[in-house]
This record gives structure tokens, sequence and C-alpha cells, in this order.
């Protein structure tokens, strides 16, 4: 599977509300991290909007199943366009990949556009065809991270 | 009568002329908590928010002294000040470049030949009253009204409580603003902060996935998440729990919760080697006696109405900024205690961002049942809201302080109401 392909196939977990295969794509040690500041570095002294490593991303995802989660049931419905894919560095063990994020997401009569510049760092997995890839960091930058918000219950 | 003993009526969250009213008569009166003396150190210091619906600009003046000017030029009427925070000699006004000094006195005018100098504006119209209480910056836009520490009465006890517990009592803001917003009235945020019913509800989901997180590990085994896992496993507390827990009101609508969180069940008594840590240089600036004290008290949520609600405890305090009758945005700040370790203020991010946070856990539930409640009391078919729960056995203590029967009565709306029904009769 090449990075673009990759990435598309993520994409379309998230839009078909397939969350616990989508989770599967990231590493034991992953980290998912959508910061609050524009160019933040750190996750641990300023606050994010999401920062989450393999345990609480899974937890995200059990609260998005869990029939009380008010917020989550139903499931907003979304479309990820992602866009600009380029490889920003190559290693053995991790490739460094930016692309662009455009989303519609709709639910209770709100629809809403995200926009956002993502940083993959994927690791790959199995060798020729069936070689693909799995995520070791995910990081979104909302162009409105800043903003003032309604509540966010979707996966970037 | 809207309000009454143990119900209002559904207008008071619907109906924009009463917003209106609100604006004129509660936000246009009441002291207002405005931020924190750390965001504005020194001289030219300033940032952007908002009193009720008038932009102001919170600036450290010359002379030392925290002002609050309305962020409008005297000219034309633009915001002279772009949303934000940063440090200016002279604030300036994009459109026609008149310029005011950091008290907001007007300085320059382009093309001064063209007025009759006596008939200048004098400057940018300063908001008449600001005070600060231990750091704490608070405004009113009344020149009259009662002085702040009546204003706060027993509520004082809270923020007393926030810089206290900060060694040597330094505190500032840090860690980035959470900004959030709801199609909703102001005032469902305010009611719900108290509401010890509401958590096994609303938050059912993030206590059942917090009782399936990894156990809150042994000291040097930590997760960066602990303390967040904690707070969403205690919203699962049993009722009786919850029934236990003190609720206290005061005569301006002020409510504060207590003997809830003690730091035992929180963090202390994980055998924290951060937190005994903190306990020693607690000791260190004010004496282990004092610092025993400081660490006995257990307050929880406290409500200054009608726009702040904080935990002392967790250093987050949010403002709330009405935009319409159905249209609210809340801005959350984090605190760092200077002296403390580095670790507790890194629990406070944590904690800011799974339970306050506009991605968390806990937050996006309470946002969603804000837009529902909207929508319900929308409605015209149906009058009433009720706020009887306890209703009739209210404690009362003494300086005009009262107990609601329970942890979970509803006496901080009845509070709330009745504050409200004040300023909306004067």
């Amino acid at each position: 599977m090449k990075v673009d392909e990759f990435l598309y196939h993520e994409a379309r977990l998230l839009d078909t509300g397939q969350l616990e295969a989508w989770l599967e794509l990231f590493t034991d040690d992953a980290t998912y991290w959508v910061p609050l500041e524009k160019e933040q570095r750190d996750p641990l002294e300023t606050s994010s909007i999401i920062h989450d490593d393999r345990t609480l991303l899974e937890l995200r995802v059990k609260q998005a199943r869990h029939p009380r989660a008010h917020a989550r049931q139903p499931l907003a419905r979304t479309v990820h366009q992602v866009g600009n894919v380029m490889v920003l560095s190559e290693e053995d063990s991790e490739m460094r990949i930016a692309s662009t994020l455009q989303l519609v997401e709709f639910r209770a009569e709100k629809q809403r556009v995200w926009g956002a510049l993502v940083e993959h760092r994927l690791r790959r997995v199995g060798e020729g065809k069936a070689g693909s890839f799995r995520i070791a960091h995910k990081r979104v930058d909302l162009v409105n991270s800043e903003g003032e918000l309604d509540g966010i219950a979707i996966l970037f | 009568m809207l309000v009454q003993p143990d119900r209002v009526h559904r207008s008071v969250y619907a109906d924009p002329a009463i917003f209106d009213l609100e604006m004129e008569r509660v936000f246009g009166r009441a002291w207002l908590v405005l931020g924190h003396e750390s965001q504005v150190r020194a001289p030219g210091d300033y940032f952007t928010t908002r009193m009720g619906r008038e932009p102001v600009i919170v600036v450290r003046r010359e002379d030392k002294e925290v002002g609050v000017l309305i962020n409008r030029c005297a000219h034309r009427g633009s915001m002279v000040c772009a949303e934000g925070r940063g440090h200016a000699e002279r604030f300036v006004c994009p459109y026609h470049g008149w310029s005011y000094d950091r008290g907001g006195v007007l300085q320059a005018v382009p093309f001064a030949s063209g007025y009759d100098k006596g008939k200048l504006p004098a400057g940018l119209k300063a908001v008449p009253r600001v005070k600060t209480y231990r750091g704490f910056i608070f405004a009113s836009l009344s020149a009259q009204g009662e002085d702040l520490e009546t204003f706060l009465g027993h509520a004082r006890a809270s923020f007393d409580d926030f810089v206290d517990r900060a060694p040597g009592g330094e505190l500032e803001v840090a860690g980035g603003v959470f900004k959030h917003a709801y199609n909703g009235n102001w005032k469902l945020m305010l009611e719900n902060h108290l509401d010890g019913a509401h958590p096994a509800w609303v938050h059912a989901s993030s206590v059942a996935v917090a009782r399936a997180a990894p156990e809150p590990g042994k000291p040097g085994e930590e997760h960066y998440y602990d303390i967040a896992v904690r707070q969403m496993r205690q919203n699962g507390a049993p009722d009786a729990v919850w029934e236990a827990i003190g609720m206290w009101t005061t005569p301006h609508g002020h409510g504060y919760m207590g003997d809830y969180h003690s730091d035992d069940r929180l963090v202390a008594g994980m055998g924290s080697p951060v937190f005994e840590e903190y306990r020693k240089i607690l000791a260190q600036k004010c004496g282990q006696k004092e610092a025993d004290r400081i660490l006995r008290v257990t307050l929880w949520n406290t409500i200054i109405y009608p726009n702040c609600s904080f935990m002392s405890q967790f250093r987050q305090l949010r403002i709330i900024h009405p935009i319409a009758v159905d249209r609210s945005v809340v801005h959350a700040y984090s605190f760092r205690m200077k002296n403390a370790p580095a670790q507790m203020f890194r629990d406070t991010v944590a904690f800011a961002n799974v339970v306050n946070g506009t991605g968390s856990w806990v937050l996006t539930d309470d946002l969603e049942v804000y837009e529902r409640l909207q929508r319900g009391l929308s409605s015209g078919a149906v009058d009433w809201v009720y706020v009887g729960r306890g209703h009739g056995r209210d404690v009362e203590e003494p300086n005009g302080v009262r107990r609601g029967a329970t942890g979970t009565s509803e006496i901080f709306m009845r509070a709330q109401f009745a504050a409200w029904l004040r300023y909306l009769s004067q």
C-alpha cells in the first residue's frame, strides 16, 4: 500500500464509523495529538484539545459506543478529505508524512467544516503488496484551534 | 411572577427581551470576574475580554493599577484593540489613527485642526469600578453599588483557598485557554456546576470508560492522565456520597460545594512523593500549622454569580460570556502555583484536557445537555422549570449563608434566581 492510499484508508474507516478498525491502525506506543495552540511544542504544560496515548484513544472509542454518551450517540456523520500528501522524511524505521484535512461534520442539525494541517509518523508493516503502515504519531493542527468552538466529539 | 420559590418560568432562558434586561441589570451592575493580575504584570500589558456584551481591554496602567476600558474608539466606534493579549505603548484605532494611552486618555488625533479642541472626547470610556481580590480582577459597569468584599461575602473563602494553596501565594494563568461555546443560555452553565444529581446521568459514559482505564500508577509509574481518570471515576460516586457533600449559597447568588473531594482521595492519599514535596514547600512558606489548616479546606466547585465558576483545588477557572439568549461562550483558564513541583501543573493541564476541554470526555456531554435544554425550553407548550429539590429544608447559617439540606439540593439554583430577581427588580 502506498502512503496516500493508507491515509485514504484511514479516513474511510473514520467516515464509515469503523472506529475499532481505525484504532488498530495505531501502534501500541502511539500518540494522537490535537494541539490547542498554534505551533504548540509541549503537550504536558500547555493544554490540548486531544492528547491521547494508545490507552486513552481506546477509551475514547469505547466512550463513543456507550449508550449514554450523549454527545456521541448518534455519532456525527463525517467526510474526511485528505489532500496535499507529502513525504517529509523517510528513514528505515519511520516516515514523516504531511497532509491537509478538510472535514465536514453533521450532527443534530449542525453542519461544521474543519481545516487542519496533519502530520503522521508511519511505520511499515509487512512487505510487498501485503505491506501497509501503522501510525506511531498523528498530529492535527486545526486552523481554528484557538477559536471559540462548540464541543468536539469527533475524531480527526 | 417569572420566579417563584420552587419554579421559574421558561422565558427566563428563552425570551430575547429578558436577555436584554439581564445584560443591562445583571451584567451591567454586578461585579464580574475578568481575570488575574498575572495576565497584566507590567505597565502596558493588556488582554481583551467581554463584560456581558461590552468588549473591554484590561490593562496595567502607568500608575501600576489595573484599568478596564471599553474597547470602542471615541471617534467612530471601532474596536481599537484586536482581540487577544499583548503589550502596548498606546492603543491606536485602525480606522483613523486616534490613539490612547494606557489609561485610555486620548493622545493624538490626525487632522486635529478640523476639530474645536475643547470638543474632542476625553478618551476611551473607562469602566467605573475595578478592584482586585487576592490577585483576581473584578470590575463593575455600574458606578454605584456594593463594594466587592460585600458582594463576595463568604464566597471569599473560595478565592482564599485558591491563593492559600499556592506556596507563597504566587499563582499565574498558564497552559492555554480553552474557549468553548454552546447554543444555550448563560445561566445553564452556572446551574450545572453545583448540581450533584447530574454526573451519574450526564457523565455516565465517561464514568464507565474511566472505570475501564488502567489503575492509577504507583509512585514512579504514574500515567500522565491519572488525575483525570480519578476525577471521572469520582463522578460515578454512589448517591450517598453526593447527598452527604456540603452545598452553600450566599445572598448574592454565589454557591460552593465542599466536603466532597478531599486531597486524600485525589492526590495526597496516593502516597504521591510530588504531593509530599508540595506539602513541605507550603509549610516552609507559611509554617506547618498554617499549611495543615490550608490543606484541611475541602472546597470544590464555586460559582461567583453571574459570570464565573472555579475549582480552587484544581486551579481551573471559567468565565462565561453571554452572546445571545441562546448562545454562550466560556473561557476556561488553568493556573500554575509558581513554587510548587512542576508535576502539579502537569496534573492541572491533564485535568483541564480530560474534564474541561473542548474535546474532552466530560465537558462535551454537558454541552450536549445545555443545547437540549435550550431546545426544550424554547417550546411554549410548557411553562415551568422545577427547582424544588430540597426546597423548604434549607438550613440558615450566619451571615446570610444557607446550606442545602443535602448535597443534591437545588438550593444553588434558588439562590441564583433570588439574586437574579433582585437585580432585575432594581
